[in-house]
C-alpha cells in the first residue's frame, strides 16, 4: 500500500505502526495505540493523520473519527508543546488543585483547552490521573508531577519554558 | 517517582518488592521471581484453579468476585482461542496502587498472566494500561521483552514446549474502558461502550473468544498466593476474604500512601493510625471507603468497620477498589457531590440514557444547588433522579453515579438545605466549577 512509500510519519513511526498492526488477531486492534502515537509525533490528529491512520487499518475515515472522537486523549486541533494537564478530581482536590488550577490559569493567561500564542502551553483541566495519593498531580506532556502547591506553579512553567528548543518528546521508545 | 509509605501493620505480599529494583528482571528472579509459573507449569490447570479457588482472592477492580471462580468457568474445550486480559486502565477516582505494581512490579503481572494463561489454556495474554500511563507502560514493555528474551514467555516457555504470548496496549483515555466489556471494545479497536451480558467474557469475550479478564492488583497477587500456598494467603484476610488489600489513602489525611493491610483492617484505625490522622488535627466528616463510585459513611459508621467486600457492603457501602478518600470537617458536601457528578457525567459514554441523561441532569441540578440557585424540591428531584439510573444501565457506571449520590443526599441533607435561598455555600471558594 502506499502508506510506506507516502507516509506522513517520521521512518522509525512508520515501522512501528507497520509492525503494530501484525501484533493482534485483528488489525483494527492497533487503531488507538496508532492514534496517540500519531498524536504525539504530529501533534494532533490532523485530516491527513486520520486518512493515513485509516488506510493503515482498512478502515474509513469516518470509523476513524467516530472512535477517536470517544477518546479523551485524541484530539483534532493542536495543543501546546507542553501540555499541562491539572487534577481536579476528589483527591486532588481536596489537597487544593483548584487553587493550582487557578494559578495556572493566572500565569499562562489562558483557561480551559486554551493555547498560549506561543504556542509554548497548552492547560487542561482533567479528570483522575491516578496519582491521588500525591495530589494535587498534574501531568505535563506524560511527565507526572505530585505534590504540587499553587506557589511552585510559576518555577514549573519556567523550567518548562527553559525547554523551549528540545526537540518534541519521541512519541514512544 | 511517587513516594512510597510504610507502617508496621501492613503485611506486605503484594508490596514486597517494591523499592528493590525488581522491574530488572535478573532482581526479579532474585527475589524468588517466577519460581510460581515453573511451579504451575508442573502442577497443571485444575491444581491452579484450586489453589485458587482455596486462596479466596476476590477481584481487586471492585466487585470482589472470587477469582479461582471466575477462572473455572472458562470452558476446557474452545472452537476460538482462549485469552487473558489485564485490566490496567486504573481510573476510578482516589486509586492509584496499578501505578506502583506497574512501576514497581512489573514482572509480578507477567508471571500473573502467565499462570492465568496456564489455568484455562489460554495461549496469548493482554495487558491494557490507561493512556495516561505512558512512563509505565514503557516499564512494562521493557519488562515483557526481557521475559522473552529470558525465554519465558514465546513459543516454548521455560523450555516446556507451552506457548504463552504477552501483548501490551495503550488506552487512550476512558474511565469507561474500565469496566470489562467496554475493555474488549477498547482492544478491538472501537468505542469504549459496554457489551450487553449474558454472555459473560468467560464464555464470549475478546475477539468473541473465552476470556479472563482480572484487575492488574489481582493478576499480581496471583504468584504470591501460589509461592504462599493458598491457605496462609487465605489466612492473612477475613472470612471468605483472602489475603491483602493495597489501599489508596488520600485527600484530608497526615500521610496519604498506598498501604498494605490485611483484608478487614479497621477503617478508623487506617485513618489515624496509618495514615496519621485527620490533616491539621482537623474533624473527620466522611470518608469514601472504596473509590468515588462507593457511598460517603460517617465518622460513627466506621467505629468497627473493616474493610472487606462483605462487611463494608453490610455497612451500606462498597470496598470497591479500596481507593479511601478522607473528607475533613471544612468540606463542603454539595460541593464534593457536585465534583463526583461531573465526573460521571463526563466519562458516561452515552450509550444508555438513564446514565447519559442522567448524570447530565444531575451535573446540571447540583451546579445550580452549590451556586445558590437550588431550591428545597431540587434535593428530593436529586434523589430521585439518582434512584432512576440504579440498576437501569447497561454496565456499572450508571450505578457508580448513582449510589454515591444518593448517599451524599441522605447523609447530608442538612448541608444542601444550608445552600437554599441564595444563601452563599458556607464553605465553598469555588462556588463555579469550570466545565470540564
Amino acid at each position: 500500500m502506499s502508506a510506506e512509500t507516502m507516509t506522513l510519519f517520521s521512518p522509525r513511526l512508520a515501522a512501528r505502526f507497520d509492525a503494530l498492526v501484525e501484533k493482534y488477531p485483528v488489525r483494527r486492534s492497533a487503531l488507538i495505540p496508532m492514534l496517540l502515537y500519531a498524536q504525539d509525533e504530529v501533534g494532533y490528529l490532523s485530516d491527513a493523520v486520520i486518512a493515513e491512520v485509516a488506510e493503515r487499518i482498512g478502515i474509513t475515515e469516518l470509523d476513524v473519527r467516530n472512535v477517536a472522537s470517544y477518546y479523551s486523549m485524541l484530539r483534532f486541533k493542536p495543543a501546546g508543546k507542553f501540555n499541562i494537564q491539572v487534577c481536579t478530581n476528589i483527591s486532588c482536590m481536596l489537597r487544593g488543585a483548584y487553587e493550582v488550577y487557578e494559578r495556572f490559569q493566572q500565569e499562562l493567561g489562558i483557561g480551559h483547552k486554551g493555547v498560549t500564542p506561543d504556542g509554548l502551553f497548552s492547560l487542561e483541566e482533567v479528570e483522575c490521573i491516578g496519582a491521588c495519593c500525591w495530589g494535587p498531580a498534574i501531568q505535563v506532556n506524560y511527565d507526572f508531577v505530585d505534590e504540587i502547591k499553587p506557589e511552585l506553579v510559576p518555577g514549573i512553567v519556567d523550567g518548562y519554558r527553559g525547554r523551549a528548543h528540545e526537540a518534541t518528546e519521541a512519541s514512544d521508545a | 517517582m511517587p513516594r512510597l509509605v510504610s507502617h508496621p501493620d501492613e503485611v506486605k505480599i503484594v508490596t514486597r518488592r517494591f523499592g528493590m529494583g525488581a522491574a530488572n528482571i535478573d532482581r526479579y528472579i532474585e527475589l524468588g521471581g517466577y519460581e510460581s509459573a515453573k511451579k504451575c507449569l508442573e502442577k497443571g490447570p485444575d491444581w491452579i484453579i484450586d489453589e485458587m479457588k482455596a486462596s479466596n482472592l476476590r477481584g481487586r477492580g471492585g466487585a470482589g468476585f472470587p477469582a479461582g471462580l471466575k477462572w473455572s468457568f472458562v470452558p476446557k474445550q474452545s472452537a476460538k482461542p482462549k485469552y487473558v486480559l489485564v485490566n490496567g486502565d486504573e481510573s476510578e477516582p482516589g486509586t492509584c496502587k496499578d501505578h506502583l505494581i506497574f512501576l514497581h512490579d512489573p514482572h509480578a503481572v507477567i508471571e500473573g498472566t502467565i499462570i492465568a494463561g496456564l489455568a484455562i489454556g489460554a495461549k496469548t495474554g493482554f495487558i491494557y494500561l490507561r493512556g495516561e500511563y505512558r512512563y509505565l507502560l514503557k516499564i512494562m514493555e521493557k519488562a515483557v521483552a526481557d521475559a522473552y528474551e529470558k525465554g519465558f514467555l514465546g513459543k516454548n516457555i521455560f523450555g516446556t514446549g507451552t506457548e504463552f504470548q504477552i501483548v501490551t496496549q495503550t488506552g487512550a483515555g476512558a474511565y469507561e474502558v474500565g469496566e470489562e466489556s467496554a475493555l474488549m471494545e477498547s482492544l478491538e479497536g472501537k468505542r469504549g461502550v459496554p457489551r450487553i451480558k449474558p454472555p459473560f467474557p468467560a464464555v464470549v469475550g475478546l475477539y468473541g473468544g473465552p476470556t479472563v479478564i482480572n484487575n492488574a492488583e489481582t493478576i499480581a497477587t496471583v504468584p504470591h498466593v501460589i509461592s504462599m500456598g493458598a491457605a496462609a494467603y487465605a489466612a492473612v484476610g477475613s472470612a471468605r476474604n483472602g489475603g491483602t488489600r493495597l489501599f489508596s489513602v488520600s485527600g484530608h489525611v497526615e500521610r496519604p500512601g498506598v498501604y498494605e493491610l490485611p483484608m478487614g483492617y479497621n477503617l478508623k484505625k487506617i485513618i489515624y493510625d496509618v495514615a496519621g490522622g485527620v490533616r491539621g488535627g482537623r474533624k473527620l466528616k466522611a470518608v469514601v471507603p472504596g473509590g468515588s463510585s462507593t457511598p460517603v459513611l460517617l465518622p460513627e459508621e466506621i467505629e468497627n468497620l473493616g474493610m472487606d467486600f462483605d462487611q463494608v457492603g453490610k455497612a451500606g457501602s462498597m470496598l470497591g477498589s479500596a481507593g479511601v478518600v478522607v473528607i475533613d470537617d471544612q468540606t463542603c458536601m454539595v460541593e464534593f457531590a457536585l465534583r463526583t457528578i461531573s465526573f460521571y457525567q463526563h466519562e458516561s459514554c452515552g450509550w444508555c440514557i438513564p446514565c447519559r441523561e442522567g448524570t447530565d441532569w444531575l451535573k446540571k441540578s447540583l451546579t445550580r444547588f452549590h451556586a445558590g440557585f437550588g431550591e428545597a424540591k431540587d434535593i428530593d428531584n436529586i434523589q430521585y433522579l439518582a434512584e432512576n439510573i440504579l440498576g437501569r444501565t447497561f454496565c456499572p457506571l450508571g450505578d457508580a453515579a448513582a449510589m454515591p449520590t444518593i448517599a451524599f443526599v441522605k447523609k447530608f441533607r442538612k448541608e444542601f438545605e444550608d445552600h437554599l435561598n441564595g444563601k452563599p455555600c458556607p464553605f465553598a471558594k469555588h462556588v463555579e466549577l469550570a466545565v470540564v
